[in-house]
């Protein structure tokens, strides 16, 4: 019987073991996959939850739910891989061996490697709404905050679902204004970025909207540490911004078993091949979502177009073909925009977010870079999707690969 | 694209002034870039120029947090060579893209 180790099972590890059940003989290949939690979270519903859209309910369903039946599932913690000795070390003494090994082990916040962020006023005056905890005590805080300055501050690139702090303002602007004191609330937008995004097109499009919705953005600010007693952030060049209540991207980190394995960057990614999805150093080695360097978005979105050509690679290797499949950085994100409306983007590793219609060229019903109710409906609808075909990979109506029909360029 | 002189060389450059070949890289065309900047050129500021090089020849990409951990300098340091956005002058003085970002 031949073996293959998923490490991790969030969204990329659970769509790619139930891809590889479907695609392997059962009496030949045994699957197996390991996370130390049971729960999955639904994390683009977390950015809803400060404001009262979703409750924790909302967002929360078990591992076991989505993954297959065929496919042994440990709830365990992973001391070590062991790349060139082909075994996973489990905290608990097992050992796994594997000839394949899939690493989806994702990224998380550290908001310990800011000085001063995670210290008294840690979920007081400070929050991040990147775990179901922050997201939660923000909400308790938001219900009874009568305003003040509100400063959103991105503190290291890359970090999970590069729109998500774009998309909080722009709700906290709806939220407030709804609770009728939007004329008490600043809110002001500090990022490390040049602009309000990375690509041109897409920055013009959200820095006015920042514009309309008057909330001030603090480009080129890099956050050296928070002084939590005076509720001010210090920039590496000697800048600072006062704050009532602060909300925070922290740094965002692979999981500690890459760096206690050895197979990690200094931010504890692992070095990928961005094309094939295949680790850097080690042929029988694949990476997939939010684990890998790959120079694309951290999002789930990413995660699911990779895991389509991740595994005709996997099953060109397990042949021993060569890998005849290509990544091209494909993303699609909705940006929740506020007052019921969202913006949509797709793009690649060559291709910024343009003007179009999705997924249907021509037609849609999703506008890109446009700002519409039906884009509403899409982020909305999209929870379902993910619980019920995303994650236990039944078809959806949308090709892995971007299409440039249905874009305009100018 | 459009071609840019610098210490006597005719290069190609993008639209926002980055090099496009980074083998036709020299000290002396770092030299002319950085004046455009305003900024002198010392050796520390070459030796963290090389570190990012090697990075990039690495395949590797390019953070600031990478910077701090070099030994060269630490984070404060970066910024008080390269005033501003640090990154983004260092590669366009050594002749390398503008690093990409998370998307």
């Amino acid at each position: 019987m031949k073996k293959i180790i998923i490490v991790g099972a969030g969204t990329a590890g659970t769509m790619m073991a139930n891809k590889l059940r479907k695609s392997l003989s059962k009496n030949e290949w045994e699957i197996t996959i390991l996370d130390k939690y049971k729960t999955h979270y639904y994390q683009p519903g977390f950015l809803f939850i400060p404001f009262g859209t979703y409750t924790q309910k909302d967002v929360t369903k078990q591992k076991d739910t989505f993954i297959s039946k065929d496919v042994n599932l440990i709830y365990a913690e992973v001391e070590r891989i062991d790349a060139a000795q082909n075994k996973v070390l489990l905290t608990n003494g097992d050992v796994y061996n594997y000839d394949f090994l899939v690493i989806a082990t994702g990224c998380q916040t550290r908001p310990e490697e800011t000085p001063g962020l995670k210290e008294s006023n840690w979920y007081k005056n400070i929050f991040d709404f990147y775990t179901i905890e922050g997201a939660v005590a923000l909400h308790e805080f938001f219900k009874n905050w009568q305003g003040g300055r509100l400063v959103m501050s991105i503190t290291e690139i890359p970090y999970k679902c590069p729109v998500a702090p774009l998309e909080f303002v722009f709700l906290a602007d709806a939220y407030f204004t709804k609770r009728g004191i939007r004329d008490k609330v600043e809110i002001i937008y500090t990022t490390p970025l040049a602009g309000a995004f990375t690509k041109p097109k897409c920055t013009t499009v959200l820095g006015k909207l920042l514009s309309e919705k008057n909330i001030k953005i603090n480009p080129d600010f890099y956050i050296e540490s928070v002084d939590s007693v005076n509720n001010i952030i210090h920039s590496y060049d000697g800048n600072e911004v006062a704050y009532d209540c602060l909300i925070v991207v922290p740094v965002n980190m692979g999981d500690e078993v890459i760096a206690r394995s050895g197979l990690g960057d200094d931010l504890n990614y692992v070095p990928t091949d961005k094309n094939t999805l295949r680790s850097v150093a080690f042929e029988n080695i694949f990476v997939l979502g939010d684990a890998s360097n790959i120079p694309a978005s951290k999002a789930g979105s990413v995660a699911h177009f990779a895991s389509e050509t991740l595994i005709g690679n996997m099953l060109d290797a397990i042949n021993g073909q060569p890998l005849s499949h290509s990544f091209d950085g494909h993303a699609n994100c909705y940006i929740e925009t506020g007052f019921g409306k969202a913006s949509l983007i797709d793009f690649n590793y060559e291709t910024e977010p343009l003007p179009g219609k999705y997924p249907i060229p021509g037609v849609g019903p999703f506008s890109l870079l446009g700002n519409t109710w039906i884009n509403h409906l899409g982020k909305l609808a999209f929870k379902t999707m993910y619980w019920e075909f995303l994650l236990k990979d039944r078809k959806l109506p949308v090709s892995n690969k971007m299409s440039m029909t249905g874009k305009n360029k100018d | 694209m459009t071609q840019k002189t610098y210490a006597g060389v005719i290069l190609e450059v993008n639209e926002e002034g980055y090099m496009i070949e980074k083998n036709q890289w020299t000290k002396e065309i770092a030299t002319a870039i950085a004046q455009e900047e305003n900024i002198t050129l010392n050796n520390t500021h070459f030796a963290v120029i090389e570190f990012l090089r090697d990075k990039v020849s690495n395949g590797e990409s390019l953070t600031i947090r990478a910077i701090g951990k070099s030994g060269i300098v630490d984070i404060k340091g970066f910024y008080a060579l390269f005033p501003g956005a640090p990154l983004k002058l260092a590669t366009r003085i050594g002749g390398l893209p503008k690093p990409v970002s998370c998307v």
